[in-house]
């Protein structure tokens, strides 16, 4: 075990430069599926004819597959049938259409759970079916997903180490090289870069909890 | 669609199945047995106990599984022995998803009212007895959904055992792929033989938590 050779400057600016591409990959990620993962609940929860069984399948689909196989066709199917994204967009594609599915669950039982006596009384009290969306059952909904919503974005943070496949330039991808100078760098450099996900995903809990404690 | 590949290279394609199967199945086996005893870890009485479960837990959930995979892959050999990619992936993958199963057998064993350990304890059963006759036979029917999720996620995340080269289904379509040159078609049926083992699997979960829902 190396620890001086392996905390060298350039192999920490170098695992540097790959947490600011995780961070980046992330946080469009986590925009990006947040709003599909809302439009698409809604839409699963409204029972719409025809589109709703069709979100309902394709989430599904989506949702019983790997997302490192959905990152790797992605980036080196599509291309096949004309489709050509560069390397961060792919990885943001493929965390997207993953992590949307799962926000679309969260999303979708966040709003079941809400009391139907609740659905009923504004609907008697004149509000339209958009207005008791609206109005009454998402401001309540919300604030129940908080906590899933959280581990699921999370989870995207560290599913982006899964675009290693692609060689997207993040943290893991990084720390691989690293390790592949000399397997005593092993050990101090994947001590290291756990400390790192972990004091971000940390972070982001401690986030959520101040978060729930505010909206309760 | 070129079907030919999937009847040319069906047998790269079971080999594929089999790694994927395997290493899923002893994966299930291992973190259900380390969850369980980090389960309990984490509801006795005994304080230290209590903090390596939570510690456990807390630190597993926050990195990626592709971390500890590489911690099972690139440590030994930094100690001098090495581990296969299928064999430092399945302990891997069991070490993350104990993490998962621990939570999800405590919230089990929690959700058995309070007053059964109560009163069993009162009728001079030992704490041992009580958690073996009466909390656990009522936790497990709430465990399985969780559990039966967590073998999904299980299924899928063993894809990356590819990147350490673990002769899963990922790994043995990446060789088809380069003979056929036909990457798009060569994955759809990847996708495909995930989804034989998922679907029915998450369609499992949903009947059984349908059926727990009525009764309560």
């Amino acid at each position: 075990m190396d620890f001086i050779g392996a905390y060298s400057a350039d192999n920490l600016k170098f695992l540097l430069d790959g947490l600011y591409i995780t961070l980046i990959v992330a946080f469009v990620s986590i925009i990006l599926s947040f709003v599909i993962g809302c439009i698409i609940g809604v839409i699963r929860y409204s029972e719409v004819p025809v589109l709703s069984p069709v979100m309902f399948y394709l989430v599904e689909l989506i949702r019983n597959l790997p997302l490192l196989l959905i990152i790797f066709f992605i980036r080196f199917a599509l291309p096949e049938v004309g489709i050509k994204l560069g390397l961060i967009t792919a990885a943001i594609a493929a965390l997207t259409i993953f992590e949307a599915a799962m926000i679309a669950e969260i999303v979708r039982g966040g709003l079941t759970s809400i009391d139907k006596g609740q659905i009923e009384a504004a609907r008697s009290s004149g509000l339209s079916n958009f207005q008791t969306l609206w109005h009454i059952v998402l401001p309540q909904g919300l604030r129940r997903m908080v906590p899933p919503l959280v581990s699921q974005f999370i989870s995207l943070l560290k599913d982006t180490s899964l675009a290693v496949v692609i060689s997207l330039p993040e943290l893991m991808h990084n720390a691989n090289i690293v390790i592949g100078h000399s397997y005593g760098y092993a050990i101090p450099t994947l001590a290291l870069v756990a400390l790192i996900y972990f004091t971000v995903n940390f972070l982001l809990s401690m986030l959520s909890r101040r978060l729930e404690n505010k909206t309760a | 669609m070129e079907f030919s590949i999937l009847t040319n290279y069906f047998g790269l394609y079971m080999e594929g199945f089999y790694g994927t199967v395997l290493s899923s199945v002893l994966a299930l086996i291992g973190s259900f047995l380390i969850g369980a005893v980090i389960a309990v870890f984490r509801i006795t009485t005994v304080r230290a106990l209590r903090w390596f479960g939570t510690a456990y837990v807390e630190f597993i959930r926050n990195i990626p599984l592709l971390l500890v995979v590489y911690i099972f892959y690139y440590g030994p050999s930094a100690l001098g022995f090495t581990l296969d990619g299928f064999k430092a992936g399945t302990i891997g993958l069991a070490v993350y998803t104990s993490a998962f199963i621990a939570e999800a057998i405590r919230a089990g064993i929690m959700a058995v009212p309070k007053g059964q350990m109560e009163a069993s304890r009162s009728s001079g059963l030992s704490y041992i007895q009580t958690m073996l006759h009466i909390i656990l036979p009522q936790a497990i029917k709430l465990v399985i959904p969780p559990l039966g999720n967590q073998f999904i996620n299980l299924i899928k995340n063993s894809s990356v055992l590819t990147l350490v080269a673990g002769l899963d289904l990922m790994y043995f379509a990446d060789s088809i792929s380069t003979e056929t040159y036909r990457t798009f078609d060569t994955y759809i049926f990847v996708a495909l033989f995930y989804l034989v083992l998922t679907l029915p699997l998450s369609y499992g979960v949903r009947v059984w938590e349908r059926r727990l829902q009525r009764k309560y």
